[in-house]
């Protein structure tokens, strides 16, 4: 048994194991901390298939940033943890539930076992047509070029997805600033620590969208990353959430998708279709929305953790 | 090979009218973020304007040009580029959408305005920023012929719509609008897996090309099947209907015309796509017998349960349970007909008049209900006396709304529910038939019983809670009349709904 095999193995084991006991465990603080742990280790699985893409993605989306919305939610949660084991769900609605899971993974299993071999792709014509997007990273040229609507409307999805929690604010606190002022020792851990890791993580979220061009990273990724240090910098009680109300922040959040539209547009006078580039402008253009989209995704995703307006809007 | 969409894979003259009907209702989302508060319903107003004539723009397209409109996403050819395409059934659902939400911003207009002395208020801001992005993702939905652009459209959809579920903000709505985000969200992910298992199996997402490739093996059944159970989730099928009676209970009246006449329409169009267009020859006789099994019992619960409520808005949500229901008749009814060799076009045409009926009239009828509750200060059927008099025009429009869901004739669900009976004879379904008329005796039950406790004289002295704007009550009888009068549809001198759509070979066919 070669090494490789020897971790493949060790990583499925571990992976279904947490798994089993992210449904088995019963406090959903426990269980969320395991779903964090989780999403870790499928970023190791993605790294072991050779997808660096996918796997920094799920570490940022999947592992951190969910994470951090679950474990907020798990502590809110907690006061009513007792109230809500009454309703736990009776033997009929757990199997229920187990049939059909069962009946997913089964299907799927079915799908996958019979895929062709090899497996048809089109990751060859994604790299034959490269060269004319002027970008590295074929997942770029994928998500900006190929495809740049999907990823113009994801972000928007996003968007949405902000309104939709900040619909949930009581009528009074509609404009203020989202979740609880913090309260923090400003000489405690959590206050060092939010003075010693932003410097550190913007230069590193910069860096991983910067190359996200040419190698594996974005702004998604990237975007995580500085998010997480502006939460750092609130939670530790050195910041605020601003006021939804806010103009400045109202642009930012929508300037991304609406210079995506307005490049995207452009190109049908300039290259024939919407969404298409000029020719040898492909890349400076691709640099403009992902920098347009930038600030978009790193309010979006931080404000998404932080949770609807609570407090009542400063006169 | 069976292969539907044989347009070629060029952009059209017109294509780029389909960039606009998806992108334009999304720029308004931006612009009403950034202006807030009253600029917000300024701007949902006139992109709602703007998006009719886009809509009527690209149906002129098509029509001229007798095939369906295409547009290539970045000049990049599919597979490895996205296409948009408009054949006669998205044409026809652009349009309807495009009517019934009009008519929809009409009325909220009311409901929907910020209070004086604010600056943006949290309701109107979100009803009016979601209307747009609901009316967006439908479009997506609608001319995408791709299927994870399509799925990217179904996640646009529910965070869309759930926050509308909510908007009341009262608990129980919360725990509604939880709900359906639950099933929502598991129908995108059975959809998305499905999806998944396509492009691994054949190596692209077109539809198109997709339905030249698939052919009968497990991994395609696997496919077929998780995205139909998910697409049945979200359209609120029996038994997956649960989300939606208590979604409608708390939301504005707005809210529900939009869920339930507009956004359980897209992943029903998405499921008549996939059985129509791409999995055709792949699905079987017995597993459209089944969908439409589901319908038929749809229809009988729904009706009945309906039946049985005391609160207008419950009985109106119950109605569009066993609505649905019929959506999912056509399934059979043309599988039956293709593989008689005969033209599918009258069960297709009959599922597609049900939509379109069933969202012009059941829009109509919520927004009927939200009037009779501002009126009379609650909806409850026992106690419905002096509507008639205070809101005449709006009893009409919920009597002519309900006459389209009864199915009686000039309405366009006469029309809808003759084609599929038709149909269901020509095929030897007769019990399809039986069933339909079934409901429609409940139906009728139910729409008969509003009506006369409505038309009861209000008792000495009352007078209403408050009073409506007249434009109201117009954009409700406009809607419910366009319902009723849809049946004329049938004077239309061409197939709208069969341009761009070969005729194909059917399911079950040899």
């Amino acid at each position: 048994m070669t090494l490789a095999l020897a971790v493949d193995i060790s990583l499925t084991l571990l992976v279904l194991a947490v798994a089993g006991w992210i449904i088995a465990v019963r406090d959903t603080f426990a269980a969320m901390i395991g779903f964090v742990a989780y999403g870790l280790l499928l970023a190791l699985v993605w790294v072991r298939l050779a997808a660096p893409d996918v796997a920094l993605t799920e570490a940022a989306i999947g592992g951190g940033l969910t994470g951090a919305l679950l474990i907020g939610a798990a502590a809110r949660l907690r006061g009513t943890e007792a109230a809500a084991r009454a309703e736990y769900p009776g033997a009929l609605t757990r199997t229920l539930a187990a049939v059909l899971a069962v009946t997913v993974a089964a299907a799927l299993a079915i799908g996958v076992l019979a895929l062709p071999d090899p497996t048809p792709t089109l990751a060859p014509a994604a790299a034959a047509n490269l060269a004319t997007t002027g970008v590295g990273n074929p997942v770029t040229a994928v998500l900006l070029a190929f495809r740049a609507m999907d990823t113009l409307l994801e972000a928007i999805v996003v968007l949405l997805a902000l309104l939709g929690v900040w619909s949930l604010a009581p009528d009074r606190a509609w404009g203020g600033c989202p979740g609880p002022r913090r309260l923090v020792d400003p000489d405690g851990v959590l206050a060092w620590l939010a003075r010693l890791l932003p410097p550190i993580g913007i230069v590193v979220g910069l860096y991983i969208f910067w190359i996200g061009a040419d190698l594996p990273g974005g702004k998604f990724q990237g975007a995580t990353i500085l998010a997480a240090m502006w939460l750092l910098v609130i939670w530790a009680g050195l910041a605020d959430t601003p006021p939804i109300s806010r103009t400045w922040l109202r642009v930012l959040l929508v300037a991304g998708p609406l210079v995506f539209i307005v490049i995207g547009f452009a190109g049908s006078i300039t290259a024939g279709a919407v969404l298409a580039y000029p020719e040898g402008h492909a890349k400076p253009l691709i640099v403009a929305i992902e920098i347009a989209l930038m600030p978009t995704l790193v309010l979006t995703l931080a404000l998404l953790v932080a949770g609807a307006p609570q407090r009542i809007p400063p006169q | 090979m069976p292969h539907s969409l044989s347009t070629p894979d060029v952009t059209t003259p017109g294509g780029l009218l389909l960039v606009l009907a998806v992108l334009v209702p999304f720029v308004g989302v931006l612009a009403g973020m950034v202006l807030g508060g009253r600029g917000a319903r300024r701007v949902a107003l006139a992109t709602l304007a703007a998006g009719l004539a886009i809509a009527i723009a690209i149906a002129d397209t098509l029509v001229r040009s007798g095939a369906a409109v295409v547009y290539l996403l970045g000049g990049w050819t599919p597979p490895l580029g996205v296409a948009l395409r408009a054949d006669g059934l998205a044409v026809i659902m652009l349009l309807a959408v495009a009517v019934v939400i009009g008519g929809i911003g009409v009325y909220a207009r009311a409901d929907f305005g910020t209070p004086p002395g604010v600056r943006e208020a949290r309701a109107p801001f979100v009803f009016w920023t979601l209307l747009l992005a609901v009316w967006g993702s439908l479009n997506l939905v609608f001319v995408s012929g791709d299927l994870f652009t399509l799925y990217v459209a179904l996640e646009l959809l529910t965070f869309a719509g759930v926050p509308l579920v909510s908007l009341g903000g009262q608990p129980e709505t919360l725990r509604s609008a939880l709900r359906y985000l639950l099933y929502a969200l598991f129908g995108s992910v059975l959809y998305l897996l499905g999806a998944v298992l396509l492009y691994g199996a054949y190596g692209t997402l077109d539809i198109g090309l997709l339905a030249a490739r698939v052919h009968p093996e497990p991994v395609t059944w696997a496919a077929a099947a998780l995205m139909t159970v998910g697409l049945l989730a979200k359209t609120a099928l029996f038994p997956l209907h649960l989300w939606l009676p208590p979604a409608h209970a708390g939301a504005p009246a707005a809210a529900s015309a939009v869920l339930s006449g507009l956004v359980i329409k897209g992943s029903w169009f998405l499921a008549v796509r996939l059985w129509l267009d791409v999995f055709v020859g792949v699905v079987t006789l017995p597993s459209a017998q089944t969908l439409a099994a589901l319908g038929a019992a749809a229809i009988l619960v729904g009706n009945i349960v309906a039946l049985r409520q005391a609160r207008l808005k419950l009985l109106i949500a119950y109605s569009t349970v066993a609505q649905i229901g019929y959506l999912f008749l056509m399934f059979p009814l043309a599988a039956g007909l293709a593989a008689a060799q005969l033209d599918d076009a009258a069960a297709v045409n009959g599922g597609l008049l049900q939509a379109i009926s069933h969202a012009t009239a059941k829009a109509a009828m919520f927004m009927a209900a939200g009037l009779v509750y501002t009126t009379l200060g609650h909806d409850r059927i026992a106690d419905l006396r002096g509507v008639a008099r205070a809101l005449p025009m709006t009893l009409v429009a919920f009597a002519l709304g309900g006459a389209s869901l009864i199915g009686l004739p000039p309405s366009g669900g006469f029309l809808a529910k003759w084609l599929l009976v038709s149909a269901a004879i020509t095929t030897a379904q007769w019990w399809w038939a039986l069933v339909m008329l079934v409901g429609g005796l409940l139906t009728s039950a139910y729409v008969f019983i509003v009506v006369v406790r409505a038309l009861a004289p209000a008792p000495e002295g009352w007078t209403p809670k408050a009073s409506v704007p007249c434009y109201q009550q117009v954009a409700v009888l406009a809607l419910a009349l366009c319902s009723f009068l849809l049946g004329l549809a049938v004077l239309c001198p061409v197939d709208v709904a069969g341009i761009g759509r070969a005729v194909v070979p059917g399911i079950g066919s040899p």
